[in-house]
């Protein structure tokens, strides 16, 4: 009864190209950010913002770029991991190189570096397509991991071969290391996600996302239109390693403080971050953050369930873990291919018509 | 030029070895379209059975119990058994209900699959490296050594053998057999096989078991090298370069490309830092042993390079697009 | 041929200027297989010109040809009084030629509406960060468009499956829809593949009417494949004969139904 558009019209095109062209839907979406930059900051502590908020945030970063590579344009990549370790390493360059640049500017740069590699990695997709580009991009996964291990200038000559975080303000807060307090940290990521959000949606329903999607659903018709195939996915490929070097450098400055090439960055979390992007929806932003907060939140359950209430021990509850995921993850591509962004809105379709059955 | 030549059939060797996951990759993706991302924990699971069922260790809680050991000819194939009773779990629970999705989402599940097998392996036979003996000649081969001063391990020999006697059953089976011929129509075109009465479920059934033997024999070869352990999954990562090589759908594109592979790759990674340094050197101050550690990407890179001058890969086709 | 001719009158008052398009000499070749035999035809502005033939004749190969997606190892196409010897698919796009395809070629994830506006992009000029705004030029600009797809969505009758995935929709609907995408781009020429390939009487009398309404209303030239012989001689202005390659007629719909070679071509007689 509540959630219907009946008696709202639209008095023009500009009305009805809005993003919530509902009225509940425009309350509903205040309300969630009323809720994200007022009520979470009430409850925030140390272990609320590194295991739940923070990581799910940067994650949902992470898969709203791979999303606008896989979901939107129709390349799949695996090669978001080494993207990742490129905007944390390129982010932690910049921190050390220049002590008084604001975290703000910092994550613009590691986000132009990574956009640069990225573009270069998403050259083959000139000639090659499909699972051949996919196996392509894990070649500048295994490249960039590499690189960061072998070439000691990027983790400036230091003896462990690890990156760690300097103290850094944005806007004059504290943003990184253990003195900065979980409110600003993660106020700091939220409002650095919402941005990003709000400029994906903004490009994914205009000219360049219906571009994207022409390109993904049909090329040839695409470029008998006049959409030049290799520009369009060399946009998507640089846009996408953009967003997914501020992930990087956010996951490393903020959330970890650490980093380690391979251990942090490999290829575990190129798939993490596709088991988002599908699990949430492909081509779906809203379910770039379903996906995210699903993968970040479910090892977290399981962890709960299976050795607090089972009582099992820390290495078996870990294997069966693993198991679980996978089960899940394959029960999730059975029942619903199109991802939790379907669900909802399946349910919301059906909210319009309850509580009458037609 | 000895060292070269060591270098070289070294690289063989192991690109025999690459071949041989690459074919369990090539086999199921002709028949199902799917590309098995699982492959690779398939040889590592089928090892950790055959190792478990040697040494008698009871499920769940790892530990030995030699009276239940079994000889190797009760273990091979009751493994083959556990094998193939994995294909029917796969075909029932996950590819019937997949027919007809999306490249990515088939793609995707099998990534699933891969944690579940990773997972399962763990909590059934335990996480520690285990030791596989077969009986398997161990050292070098004695008279390649003396007679010309090779020295070319005896268990890599064998491997290239098992691989070589491997291929050439499946090349007879896809030819000769019915099952075969069923197999190869299923491969050109699904409707059309199913048109003509060939049961789609049954010929997955079939591939995916005899991709688990070809995993069970990927598993022991490798394991007997370097132990069976979770590094072993990882070797899928590594069929994938030669499956963009070699194309594929092609068996002989799988066999050459993981030659190529792992000749290029010995030599990057013996002559790479000297080349590198020899080139550079004049500017730049390098370490010669940059080059190590390479084996993780120089394949990929080796492969895409190769694609960009071929994209339908060594055997494939020139594609013509149509609309 | 390509000489320009003088403006004609048609009976029912259209106006056919000089020539838009010239095909001269071309010829496609598949490895050992010759699509394409030394074909040469033009096209005027204005007219409707059919292409027809049995299967197999190398009619979609000639619009792959003129379009760019296929090029050609002989011969050349002269656009606008521009000749080249093979076209780029995005110059044709930019100069102005727009295509159905015989098996529907639409965007299948996204809506009716998206999918038509997705003919405006080469019109589109503002870039990504004005995009990332939204508000503002790109947003005025973006209505702009939408107004004219507006246009475009009424004329072919399809205001209700506006916001429907065009994957969900029936087949003679998804035709439609990608006449309103080639529509969308204004072009100079449009190409059609087979618009009313399996589509009952009553679509294809829609189709037909949303052809010459196109031809008319617009003035847009239009060069169509068909099988359907009635529509082909109801409809265009000029036919030409393809078989097995070869051009073997080219004329009025009256002239190349007398013509012997292709009543031959069509009655399967022998080729000696």
């Amino acid at each position: 009864m509540l959630y219907r558009e009946s008696g709202q019209f639209k008095t023009g095109y500009a009305a009805d190209q809005a993003v919530f062209p509902i009225l509940q839907d425009r309350w509903g979406m205040l309300v969630m950010l009323a809720v994200a930059f007022i009520g979470v900051p009430m409850i925030m502590d140390d272990y609320w913002a590194n295991a739940v908020f923070i990581p799910f945030l940067v994650y949902a970063l992470a898969a709203l770029g791979l999303n606008i590579l896989t979901g939107y344009c129709g390349q799949l990549s695996l090669g978001t991991g080494g993207f990742l370790a490129v905007g944390a390493y390129s982010s932690y360059k910049l921190m050390t190189a220049f002590p008084e640049l604001d975290m703000i500017l910092v994550l613009v740069g590691a986000g132009a570096s990574t956009a640069l590699v990225g573009l270069l990695f998403g050259l083959p997709s000139l000639r090659i397509k499909g699972f051949y580009l996919a196996v392509a991009t894990l070649a500048a996964q295994f490249f960039l991991i590499w690189l960061f291990y072998k070439v000691p200038w990027f983790y400036n000559y230091n003896a462990t071969g690890q990156i760690t975080v300097p103290p850094r303000e944005a806007l004059g807060f504290l943003v990184t290391t253990q003195n900065a307090t979980p409110i600003v940290k993660y106020l700091f990521v939220l409002s650095v996600v919402t941005v990003f959000a709000i400029a994906a949606k903004n490009m994914v329903r205009g000219r360049v996302g219906r571009m994207w999607m022409a390109i993904r659903d049909r090329d040839i018709a695409a470029e008998l239109i006049g959409i030049r195939p290799f520009k369009t996915k060399l946009m998507a490929f640089t846009v996408s390693s953009f967003y997914i070097g501020v992930a990087g450098a956010l996951i490393f400055s903020v959330w970890l403080g650490a980093a380690e090439s391979g251990e942090t960055f490999g290829i575990n979390e190129s798939f993490l971050v596709l088991f988002m992007v599908i699990v949430g929806g492909l081509g779906s932003i809203l379910g770039s953050f379903l996906g995210a907060g699903f993968i970040v939140l479910m090892p977290i359950g399981l962890k709960n369930v299976l050795v607090d209430w089972f009582g099992m021990s820390a290495v078996f509850a870990k294997h069966l873990e693993i198991t679980t995921f996978g089960v899940l993850i394959i029960f999730f591509l059975i029942v619903e291919p199109h991802g939790l962004a379907r669900l909802w809105q399946i349910i919301k379709e059906k909210l319009r018509l309850w509580p009458f059955p037609h | 030029m000895l060292f070269f030549m060591e270098t070289v059939i070294s690289g063989l060797l192991a690109g025999v070895m690459y071949s041989l996951v690459a074919l369990g990759f090539v086999l199921i993706f002709k028949a199902s379209g799917v590309f098995n991302f699982a492959q690779g924990v398939m040889a590592l699971f089928a090892a950790l059975t055959l190792v478990g069922l040697l040494s008698g260790t009871t499920p769940f809680t790892h530990i030995d119990n030699p009276a239940f050991a079994m000889p190797a000819w009760v273990a091979i194939p009751l493994t083959i058994v556990v094998m193939i009773v994995f294909a029917i779990l796969v075909e029932r629970f996950i590819l019937r209900h997949l027919v007809n999705q999306e490249q990515i989402i088939l793609f995707m599940s099998m990534v699933g699959l891969a944690y579940v097998l990773e997972g399962a392996g763990d909590i059934l036979w335990g996480s520690d490296v285990k030791v596989i003996d077969l009986g398997l000649p161990q050292g070098a081969w004695d008279w390649l050594l003396d007679g010309y001063g090779l020295y070319i391990e005896k268990i890599e020999l064998v491997a290239a053998g098992t691989a070589v006697v491997l291929v050439a059953f499946l090349a007879v089976f896809f030819q000769k057999t019915r099952i075969g011929r069923a197999l190869r129509a299923v491969a050109d075109d699904h409707q059309a096989a199913l048109s003509v009465g060939i049961s789609l479920r049954s010929i997955w059934i079939i591939v995916w078991s005899v991709a688990g033997v070809v995993a069970l024999v990927t598993g022991v070869v490798w394991g007997a090298k370097s132990g069976i352990q979770f590094s072993l999954s990882l070797i899928a990562l590594k069929a994938l370069p030669v499956l963009i090589l070699g194309g594929f759908e092609s068996i002989p594109g799988a066999i050459v490309g993981g030659l190529i592979i792992g000749v290029g790759e010995k030599l990057a990674e013996v002559y790479g830092g000297e080349i590198i340094v020899a080139i550079f050197g004049r500017w730049y101050e390098i370490d010669p042993g940059i080059f190590s550690a390479t084996e993780n990407w120089f394949a990929y890179v080796l492969a895409l390079v190769f694609l960009l001058f071929r994209p339908q890969g060594l055997f494939g086709e020139k594609i013509i697009e149509r609309v | 041929m390509n000489v320009m001719t003088k403006s004609t009158v048609t009976e029912d008052g259209r106006t056919i200027g000089g020539v838009l398009m010239a095909v001269d000499n071309i010829t496609l070749r598949f490895g050992g297989v010759t699509a394409i035999r030394g074909a040469s035809f033009d096209i005027r502005e204005g007219e409707i010109r059919a292409i027809i033939g049995p299967n197999g004749a190398g009619k979609t190969s000639m619009l792959n040809v003129i379009n760019g997606f296929y090029h050609p190892q002989e011969g050349t196409i002269t656009f606008k009084g521009e000749q080249r010897h093979d076209m780029r698919p995005h110059i044709a796009a930019t100069q102005g030629i727009a295509r159905t395809f015989q098996n529907v070629a639409l965007f299948k994830g996204m809506s009716t509406l998206d999918n038509i506006m997705s003919g405006r992009a080469l019109r589109m000029k503002r870039n990504i960060f004005w995009q990332i705004l939204y508000n503002g030029p790109a947003r005025k600009e973006e209505l702009e468009h939408r107004k004219y797809v507006e246009t475009i969505i009424d004329f072919l009758e399809i205001p209700h499956i506006r916001r429907t995935p065009v994957g969900k929709l029936p087949y003679g609907l998804q035709k439609r829809v990608e006449l309103g995408r080639a529509l969308a781009m204004e072009p100079d020429l449009l190409l059609l593949d087979e618009p009313m390939a399996g589509m009952n009487v009553e679509e294809k009398e829609d189709m037909s009417r949303f052809i010459i309404d196109i031809n008319e209303e617009f003035g847009t030239t239009i060069a169509l494949i068909e099988h359907d012989m009635g529509v082909v001689m109801d409809l265009s202005d000029r036919v030409v004969v393809l078989d097995h390659g070869d051009l073997i007629a080219d004329g009025t719909p009256d002239q190349v139904q007398r013509n012997q070679g292709v009543i031959d071509a069509y009655l399967g007689v022998a080729h000696d």
